[in-house]
């Protein structure tokens, strides 16, 4: 490029100053045009929509048993546990992570399920059943002893495909697996004992 | 800014034209500069063909691609349905689908192979380490593109597959759920997602490949290529001022890699019409099942060219994290006791340190083994500021620089064969070393590159006429 100046090399300097005022102007106008396309990123208001609280009947669950439920897109598993189930429980605490869910508390179960059994009715386990490491849908193996991938001294659980977390049948997470947390219990409450209302537990 | 150059009247025809659009378009000076005068080392060998071979893969990506989006419908209800009716009912439209999908894991392999020269022969080092970070780019956006088109069959493990690594963002602390929120733009991976991967599949990402293969090409045009000896040709010139050692791209190199793509094309082509599933691994089985998100497949696993890095996420558990801290510690200790550096920079370093380890210790191992994953990735664009060797090409290199890029390799393979297996403990423990073997093999390299002697490197390259 030449070295030719216009204006003779003269340097106006108000000029200059409504140039670099102008450009600032239109970079925050720039930045701020950002705003709507990420907010578009987020869920819309029909997906938001859709979280309504579901109904479940338990009616023909029979002990050793589990059905699935949709709830916001998620599966949610309600287990009908045995005696003998219940009884493991407790022998376990020492090869679980967070046997009592201690870590994060208020993510892991509403109040009324922090008890030993993470259920409201000790015989019924609802959990969200998606794992919290990666988010797979962990697949039951609630047949008890030695089997592929799992302890030789299994006592029933879950088993996650994914990255081979393991559960308890209370959806305890075993130690020196990947998944950090225990299974989530969503929030819930029984309209009878047939019935029961999954993602609302304030329903009078 | 050129003069305007006249012809005389009685030019050929297409002379004259070509006259015409050159005073418009520099389309002469363009061929000139990047086909017929632009000269390449005459010793290329056979791993010189892949830079070509993936430009002609992307051609095929984005051409079968076209074709697909006239047909495929990017909604959850319709997208498994749309990609069966592609198979079955569009006139050809199998062989366009099986190009497409076939075509994404060879150009993996391309780019994989492509890569491995370039680490083989130094190619990354001074003055081309522009080409290199592009080409890293090239590689980062060609994953981004993999992963998301992998989505849309919308088949078990294209749902799976897409809410594991999106979930894989959720490790991240603080901001991690709400960033998959914002991925996924629903609660879970979803019509929304499905959609919004779509328009990054076809329109975003390969606008940001497209540009970055510009990028490429350019810087590698202005300072030239490198060779299997690591030589720069420029510095020895002819009276023209003519690389002595360099052969014009055009005739030789573009007859060459003609050659190249016709047997390419016949392997690409075989495995189109007699192996496109290529026994689950081009196409996994599962994702012949639709989209269930209620029931995840008792195995998943990404698409082979994910799994090295996928391996060094599942490697990173919490008894891996003891290991990990006890590298840090390591590591710092040897730079304060061994480092010559000032002090206040060890203080730094030991400052760093402890910091990282709290970290550690702090953080859940699941956000490692993502920062482990990604780390894989990334650290490839350092490689040019890690590589201290003399001299560039491995042929000078001492011996046993060899045997290490060979276990390297090994290594590399082995990561990606355990990728795809399900979790063992005893495949746990072969991907916790091999995850820490490729670490440290680029973390120690400005340490081990310098070590030993290497041999002379002559002036010109080696070249018999053949």
């Amino acid at each position: 490029m030449s070295e030719t100046l216009v204006d003779g090399g003269q340097i106006d300097n108000s000029k200059r100053t409504w140039l670099i005022a102008s450009g600032c102007v239109g970079a925050v106008g720039g930045v701020a045009a950002v705003v709507p396309f990420v907010s578009s990123f987020q869920p819309s208001e029909k997906a938001k929509a859709a979280g309504a609280a579901v109904e479940a009947d338990i009616s023909g669950l029979k002990p050793g048993e589990k059905m699935t439920v949709e709830w916001r897109g998620k599966p949610v598993w309600i287990v009908r546990r045995t005696p003998e189930q219940l009884a493991a429980l407790p022998t376990l605490d020492a090869q679980l992570a967070d046997p009592k869910s201690e870590r994060k508390p208020d993510e892991q179960a509403p109040k009324y399920a922090r008890n030993a059994s993470r259920a409201i009715k000790d015989e019924y386990l609802v959990v969200v059943g998606i794992c919290t490491h990666l988010g797979c849908s962990p697949s039951d193996k609630f047949t008890t002893g030695a089997q592929p991938s799992l302890p030789d001294d299994w006592q029933g659980g879950f088993f996650c495909p994914c990255h081979g977390s393991t559960f308890d049948m209370a959806g305890r997470v075993y130690k020196n697996k990947p998944a950090p947390d225990n299974l989530e219990v969503p929030p819930h409450m029984y309209l009878s004992d047939a019935k029961l209302l999954i993602g609302d537990d304030k329903k009078a | 800014m050129a003069d305007y150059h006249e012809v005389s009247p009685n030019a050929p025809a297409g002379e004259k034209l070509l006259n015409w659009v050159d005073n418009r378009f520099p389309a002469s000076k363009l061929f000139k500069e990047h086909m017929s005068e632009y000269y390449a080392p005459k010793n290329f060998n056979f791993f010189y063909i892949f830079g070509s071979l993936s430009l002609l893969v992307l051609v095929i990506q984005i051409v079968t691609g076209i074709f697909l989006v006239m047909h495929y419908k990017p909604d959850a209800a319709l997208a498994f349905g749309s990609v069966e009716y592609i198979m079955r009912d569009v006139p050809w439209g199998w062989l366009i689908r099986y190009m497409h999908s076939t075509g994404a894991s060879a150009f993996f392999i391309v780019v994989y192979l492509h890569m491995f020269r370039g680490l083989m022969y130094g190619s990354y080092r001074k003055p081309r380490e522009l080409i290199w970070l592009f080409g890293c780019g090239i590689f980062l956006a060609l994953m981004a593109e993999a992963f998301m088109g992998y989505l849309l069959p919308w088949g078990q493990m294209s749902y799976w597959g897409a809410q594991v690594i999106v979930n894989l963002f959720a490790a991240i602390p603080f901001v991690g759920p709400d960033l998959a929120l914002l991925i996924r733009g629903d609660f879970v991976v979803g019509d929304a997602t499905l959609n919004r991967f779509f328009s990054f599949h076809v329109i975003a990402v390969p606008l940001v490949l497209l540009g970055l293969v510009v990028a490429h090409i350019i810087a590698l045009h202005e300072v030239g290529s490198n060779n299997p000896d690591g030589i720069e040709i420029k510095a020895k010139k002819d009276a023209q001022g003519r690389p002595l050692d360099g052969i014009p791209f055009h005739p030789y190199y573009s007859v060459h890699d003609i050659f190249a793509v016709s047997v390419f094309l016949m392997v690409f082509s075989a495995i189109v019409f007699f192996a496109p599933e290529m026994g689950g691994y081009f196409l996994e089985y599962n994702n012949f099942v639709p989209a269930d998100p209620f029931q995840t497949p008792l195995h998943i696993a990404p698409v082979w060219y994910f799994t090295p890095f996928y391996s060094m996420l599942r490697a990173v558990t919490t008894e891996m994290m003891y290991a990990l801290i006890a590298c840090v510690l390591l590591g710092a200790i040897l730079a304060v006791l061994k480092g010559k550096m000032p002090t206040l920079f060890k203080v730094l370093i030991v400052g760093a340190a402890a910091g990282l380890i709290a970290m550690m210790l702090s953080i859940d191992a699941k956000f490692w083994g993502v920062v482990a994953m990604g780390g894989g990735v990334v650290i490839l664009f350092f490689l040019p500021w890690l590589d201290n060797s003399p001299v560039k090409s491995i042929r000078y290199r001492p011996d046993w620089h060899k045997y290490l890029y060979a276990v390297f390799i090994v290594d590399f393979l082995v990561l990606g064969y355990l990728g795809i297996l399900p979790v063992s403990d005893l495949s746990s423990r072969i991907s916790q070393l091999g995850t820490l073997f490729y670490f440290g093999f680029f973390l120690l390299m400005p340490w081990w590159s310098r070590l030993g002697k290497s041999k002379p490197v002559p002036d010109r390259v080696t070249f018999t006429p053949h």
